[in-house]
């Protein structure tokens, strides 16, 4: 067959970066790809993979440090601005400029690339009804919400057909529905323009959509193929564990993926378990670890092969498991009382008439797309934010007003990395124990204790921790002095699949020792291990209950995942308010 | 070439959106300047009017009492009569007084004998008041002594040296004059160390660079875009300053006109691109700013002549100083304000100007290379 | 007690984190403290009204006895250095114009003869008044010289004038300057950490996980103020041993006394800082209004020029700047020797401003919303 020449050919490349330390360590080591015209081409890997380094260096934004890097002909180190003229590529953090609006951001990039006259009305025109953004053209970008912000860096990075775009996590931070909608747009176009891309992901969803994929860890490559090809590895491994009715899945779900010798990954799903055993370890031996749950083998997913790769792998651990609490009986009484909460900002009503409980231990999740309130409630709920109107009761006091005494039963892990980067491991931890109040011996322990919990190196500078660590060191800090309540605002936000299944292993824990758990998420598949959740959208409160129940409202049974349950229900209350407001 | 200009004017109108948009920019761009020339005309003076003096006179006698007339009548001070110097002594501790003038009791008797002596006490902390006050109790007491030698004819005549001053450019020898011109150095640097500072290293920070780089664009067309709107702020800046030099302060304009907005013109230039330059190098907002604070303000408002003389100075400051560009403009500003059109300064400073400007201009494009390592 | 050691625990974890977060980058340690040098240094040697070097030009059209021996006592000044000779009045223009002199002195043709009659023989000096300052001061020594030279002819002034300075007895103007410097140059740095302490907390979100913490607006203000005034305090130190050990200026009055007073003028500083933190939503702002301000407070404050010189409506306003009542204070412990009972005023309008800016810093810190 007489293939085209590929978009990008990458022989050998290496590309050397030092460590805080001093000590040089490769970031991209000896990788070799091709990108073929026409085709979605996607880079897979964890945090520290490489994949952003890779995607800079094809942009001409990197030297290369050896090895041989083509990109439309062109060689990228000697004549840069040759490819920069033809690509077209949307970083991590796409650069919006806050202060123009978004029309004012989308002539700017047409003209940088020089789009005629009469092209770029049509293609603004299509890109802004493709983002629904017809309506907001005149608002500054730095007002818009995340999900949106996302879908104007893609519809800015696409003001003209390029010969090679170039996506660095596309839907980072993205809730589901904007999610899908971005993706939606990127087929299209991939499909009308015969477009040649190239996009990183740490979804595995998305990278199933992919007709090429590449597996990176620690800058090299692990796997390559079609997701087909990558799916096959973890055939005949993958089972779903239903657990005995009043059981939780999250509870069988513990034990299994305490089991790392004989199971290599478990998640909840849908009521049940899905997990993936290990080559080497027998059905009967897996069977074993929770011989009340009934196991039945299930079609293997591309996440599946994903996590067989990196468990594969040296130091892809899960956080060490501390030993099992006794199980808590649960209080009636609610820790947290929320009524007809109401927070408005001028004549814009980001929160309305929100009301729900919260019991002791239980896991309370807050879930909802960009923009629905769920930040502005949160804020509310720490403290941070006054309301409008209602009331509200955390631990019996509403901490807005109450004395610090109050504020020192709750623990807060803020939706960013929000410690001090310059400073170490422990002297974070030194000034949170110091501020919570903690001094001498107890103070100590409780730090020595944190460290061990979470895996910690006190004397790194916190600031260039890994993502997944820096999220465990926040951990850390919030739970010091032992809070009656954790507040986490979208702990799991960028951080790879690995370092999320340590992340809940650990809430998991805590709730059964006692500590009551409210926590906002994206991911939602992560729902299901809540004990209950509430979807929220614009400003309102859709659905509340355990995820089971949400699922029923959604009108689906215990198969149905979350992301479709969750999507139904946000777009039947959408399209409910349209009719009534026609 | 077309896509230069596409690609320019798109440019040019995000920087300027920007900056119009940001209201911290705008009040330091144009209202810190109005600011800084009204403290600067009215608040500032190295002038001294009515400064208090305490008259200590142990002497009776009514030569004695003649011999200080002559600083009561001096518009510049304002005697305090006490009558010991204990008293004096605490008023100059309070700061009430300036300085102390004290009559000895034998001062008649010795006036007589033509060997009096009258003592003056001064405060130096502040020195520059203290020198100047100096002079005038000086001349107040002399003046006095003259009239009396007149009176009594003192024998055998010798001929005295007279000085005749003339201050050239500034005959009235009012502080202004000097200082409203040297405003417009100051403003012009303000803008570059203050506003452009800040705009390259803001981009870093908040990643939009990253995704500018991978366009079309060329590092000139970003240079020229952002530093074209604050060229008009500056321009608006200049107009400011020289109508109120003219019209409130009325220092007079002797040299062209045409020349001093030319002049301010490339000084600007300079200004803007060394906050550029200091913005990307340092990629750092806090950074960038500090920097530009210490690196071109500061010695621009002190090292460049402005306040003090250079001339003065050990070698080593006097080669830093003549390193500033601000230095240069200084002295060429001065001269076409008050001294008038010398070719020889405007096109030596012209030219030095000119240099900064290339030199800036290589450096700030060298650090735009779109390059992220 | 048991309760106060407590919160007090609490504002020294706060210090010490914000001490660590200062200066743990080795960027930061260096413009903390590097300026502060430089600039002293800098000043000290470039920030001086005294004549040293005075380029002149002669245009000597006598050429007699008395004439030459003018001009030798004023070559032998050492001060006055002869830059260029003139041949005829046509050339003072250019001498002056070009730069070369800053002043020209011009002896008439008929001068000995004058002198001779027993007359007032004219020295005309013509000076450059694009810098009157210097050029003042100038003139004043050309007098002194004549002067002393007429004396020594024999016209004797019936009163001689016994001069005394005191705290600064050769009234040179870098004992004016560089105390004053202690407290100006660390105003900048004080009130820019200051400034920025608050509102980079704001921009990388950790502010918000500071206000969930038991710790009040009162601790953090106080927790914050004093990493702040101990930065400026250090920077005073700095320049005060230059000044000291370097300069060799004297200082007449109590160190503690002056530690005294610099404490409570960074702390009004620091309070402005604060409140421009707590009200500027990012760190651009912070510095943009921190800059705003450092303009002003430097130039009314009698740094340069004396504040009573300025115009009744703007000396009023200075009692709102602790710069004023800071240079005054250092000057007048250093120089003067100057006690407790003697600066006390200065304490309050420093205090006062104190006052209202920590608490409205520490108000802002909850009730600024973006």
């Amino acid at each position: 067959m007489n293939e085209a020449p590929p978009v990008v050919a990458i022989e050998g490349l290496r590309k050397v970066f030092a460590a805080p330390d001093g000590t040089p360590f490769a970031a991209i080591d000896d990788i070799s790809l091709t990108v073929r015209p026409g085709v979605l081409t996607a880079l897979v890997g964890p945090d520290g993979a490489g994949k952003t380094t890779l995607i800079r260096m094809i942009a001409g934004l990197l030297q290369p440090d050896g090895g041989s890097l083509r990109v439309l002909g062109h060689d990228v180190h000697r004549d840069p601005q040759a490819v920069q003229n033809r690509i077209s590529y949307m970083p991590q953090r796409f650069g919006l400029y806050d202060d123009l609006s978004v029309q004012e951001n989308l002539d700017l990039y047409a003209d940088l690339h020089g789009v005629p006259d009469d092209e770029r009305r049509e293609r603004i025109g299509r890109m802004l009804a493709m983002t629904d953004m017809a309506r907001f053209v005149a608002r500054p970008a730095g007002k818009l919400s995340g999900g949106m912000k996302q879908k104007l860096g893609l519809a800015c990075t696409l003001v003209r057909s390029p010969d090679l775009l170039l996506l660095d996590e596309p839907s980072v931070g993205v809730d589901p529905l904007s999610r899908r909608e971005l993706w939606a747009i990127l087929e299209q176009l991939i499909e009308r323009d015969r477009l040649s891309v190239l996009v990183s992901t740490a979804y595995m969803d998305e990278a199933a959509r992919c007709d090429a994929l590449y597996v990176l860890h620690h800058g090299r490559l692990l796997a390559q193929g079609t997701p087909d090809d990558l799916r096959a590895l973890a055939q005949g491994l993958t089972y779903e564990a239903t657990p005995p009715p009043g059981v939780p899945a999250r509870a069988v779900q513990a034990r299994l993926i305490d089991a790392p010798s004989r199971i290599v990954d478990a998640v909840p799903r849908g009521g049940s378990v899905s997990l993936i055993r290990r080559p080497e370890c027998s059905e009967a031996a897996m069977a074993a670890l929770v011989p009340d749950a009934a196991i039945t083998p299930r079609e293997a997913g591309l996440e599946d092969a994903f996590m067989l790769l990196l468990h594969a792998q040296p130091g892809a651990d899960v956080a060490p498991a501390a030993s099992p609490a006794p199980p808590l009986v649960r209080d009636a009484e609610p820790v947290i009382v929320v009524r007809d909460l109401v927070r408005r900002f001028g004549d814009f009503t980001a929160v309305a008439n929100t009301s729900f409980d919260v019991r002791r231990g239980e896991i309370f999740g807050l879930l909802g797309p960009n923009g629905a309130g769920k930040t502005t409630t949160f804020r509310m709920l720490c403290g941070l934010l006054p309301a409008t109107s209602g009331t509200l009761q955390v631990a019996g006091v509403n901490l807005r007003h109450a004395r610090s005494k109050a504020r020192a039963r709750i623990g807060y892990v803020a939706q960013k990395f929000a410690l001090y980067g310059n400073l170490t491991v422990r002297e974070n931890l030194r000034f949170f124990a110091g501020a919570y109040g903690l001094r001498g011996a107890a103070a100590d322990a409780r730090i020595a204790a944190v460290i061990k919990r979470f895996g910690l190196d006190p004397a790194m500078t916190s600031g260039i921790l890994p993502t997944g660590y820096k999220q465990r060191l926040a951990m850390a800090a919030g739970l010091l002095h032992q809070p009656d309540i954790l507040f986490l605002d979208e702990p799991t936000s960028g951080i790879d699949p690995l370092a999320r299944r340590a992340f809940w292993r650990t809430i998991t824990e805590l709730a059964a020792e006692g500590v009551t758990i409210i926590v906002t998420t994206h991911f939602m598949e992560e729902a299901e291990y809540c004990d209950r959740i509430a979807i929220q959208d614009a400003g309102r409160v859709l659905a509340l209950g355990t995820p089971q129940a949400v699922r029923e409202a959604a009108g689906g049974d215990h198969t149905m995942d979350m992301n479709r349950a969750f999507i139904a229900i946000v777009e039947q209350s959408r399209a409910n308010g349209e009719s009534a407001a026609a | 070439m077309s896509g230069f200009f596409t690609r320019l004017r798109a440019l040019l109108r995000k920087e300027t959106r920007q900056m119009l948009r940001d209201r911290s920019t705008l009040l330091v761009g144009l209202m810190l300047p109005v600011v800084l020339i009204l403290l600067f005309g009215y608040g500032l003076s190295f002038d001294v009017r009515d400064a208090p003096v305490a008259v200590v006179i142990d002497d009776p006698a009514p030569v004695a009492r003649d011999a200080v007339a002559g600083i009561s009548g001096s518009p510049y001070l304002a005697p305090v009569f006490v009558a010991d110097m204990a008293d004096a002594i605490a008023l100059m501790r309070a700061h009430r007084v300036d300085a102390i003038v004290h009559l000895p009791s034998d001062f008649a008797r010795r006036r007589a004998m033509g060997d009096a002596q009258v003592q003056v006490i001064i405060n130096g902390t502040d020195t520059a008041s203290a020198v100047i006050i100096e002079g005038y109790l000086d001349s107040a007491i002399a003046e006095t002594s003259l009239h009396d030698s007149d009176r009594t004819g003192p024998g055998g005549s010798v001929g005295a040296v007279t000085v005749v001053p003339r201050m050239w450019f500034n005959d009235a020898n009012e502080s202004t004059w000097y200082l409203v011109p040297g405003l417009l150095v100051l403003i012009m640097t303000l803008i570059g160390a203050f506003l452009t500072s800040l705009l390259i290293a803001r981009e870093w920070e908040r990643g939009t660079l990253e995704a500018l780089f991978v366009t079309p664009v060329r590092p000139t067309e970003i240079i020229i875009a952002k530093i074209v709107p604050y060229l008009l702020i500056g321009a608006i800046d200049i107009a400011v300053c020289l109508l109120s030099a003219r019209f409130i302060f009325h220092v007079p304009i002797r040299g062209s006109l045409a020349l001093i907005v030319l002049t301010s013109l490339l000084y600007l230039a300079v200004s803007l691109l060394q906050g550029l330059w200091i913005s990307g190098v340092t990629r750092n907002q806090f950074a960038a700013s500090q920097v530009a604070l210490l690196a071109s303000f500061m010695p621009a408002t002190m090292l460049s002549g402005f306040i003090f003389d250079l001339r003065n100075a050990p070698l080593v400051v006097q080669v830093i100083s003549h390193l500033l560009p601000a230095t240069h403009f200084m002295a060429v500003i001065k001269t076409l304000f008050l001294a008038g059109t010398v070719w020889s300064a405007v096109v030596k400073a012209c030219a030095v100007l000119s240099l900064y400007i290339l030199v800036l201009g290589l450096l700030t494009h060298r650090t735009l290379r779109k390059r992220l390592d | 007690m048991g309760a106060f050691i407590a919160l007090a625990a609490q504002v020294w974890s706060l210090c010490v984190k914000e001490l660590l977060a200062m200066v743990k980058d080795p960027a930061n340690r260096l413009i903390l403290f590097a300026p502060a040098l430089i600039q002293s240094l800098l000043f000290g040697y470039g920030a001086t009204f005294d004549l040293t070097h005075v380029p002149y030009a002669l245009l000597d059209q006598s050429g007699g006895k008395a004439a030459t021996e003018l001009v030798a006592r004023i070559d032998g000044t050492g001060v006055f250095r002869r830059a260029m000779t003139l041949r005829s009045s046509e050339q003072v223009a250019g001498a002056i114009d070009s730069n070369d002199a800053l002043l020209v002195i011009t002896i008439p043709s008929d001068f000995d003869s004058l002198l001779a009659r027993g007359e007032t023989a004219p020295v005309q000096v013509i000076l450059d008044g694009r810098n009157s300052s210097t050029a003042g001061t100038a003139l004043g020594q050309i007098s002194a010289i004549t002067a002393a030279y007429n004396l020594t002819q024999g016209a004797s002034a019936p009163v001689s004038i016994v001069r005394r300075a005191w705290h600064n007895p050769n009234l040179q103007s870098r004992w004016t300057l560089m105390p004053a410097l202690i407290a100006g140059l660390s105003l900048m740095q004080t009130l820019l950490v200051a400034a920025l302490s608050v509102a980079r907390e704001r921009e990388q979100g950790t502010f918000d996980q500071l206000l969930v913490t038991p710790l009040t607006p009162i601790q953090i203000m106080i927790g914050k103020s004093l990493p702040a005034m101990l930065i400026g305090i250090i920077q005073s130190t700095i320049i005060l041993a230059i000044i000291r050990l370097w300069f060799q200026i004297p200082m007449q009055g109590s160190i503690m006394l002056l530690y005294v007073g610099l404490v409570g003028f960074t702390a009004a500083a620091v309070g402005i800082g604060l409140s421009i933190s707590a009200f500027a939503l990012t760190m651009q702002q912070a510095m943009l209004y921190t800059f705003l301000l450092i303009m002003p407070m430097m130039l009314l404050s009698g740094l340069l020029t004396p504040v009573r010189n300025m115009p009744d409506w703007l000396q009023v306003i200075t009692y709102a700047n602790p710069l004023r009542f800071g240079v005054d204070m250092v000057r007048r412990i250093y120089l003067e020797g100057a006690g407790l009972s003697d600066i006390a005023f200065d304490f309050v309008p420093l205090g006062v401003v104190s006052m209202i800016t920590l608490p409205l810093a520490a108000w802002l810190f909850r009730n600024r919303l973006s």
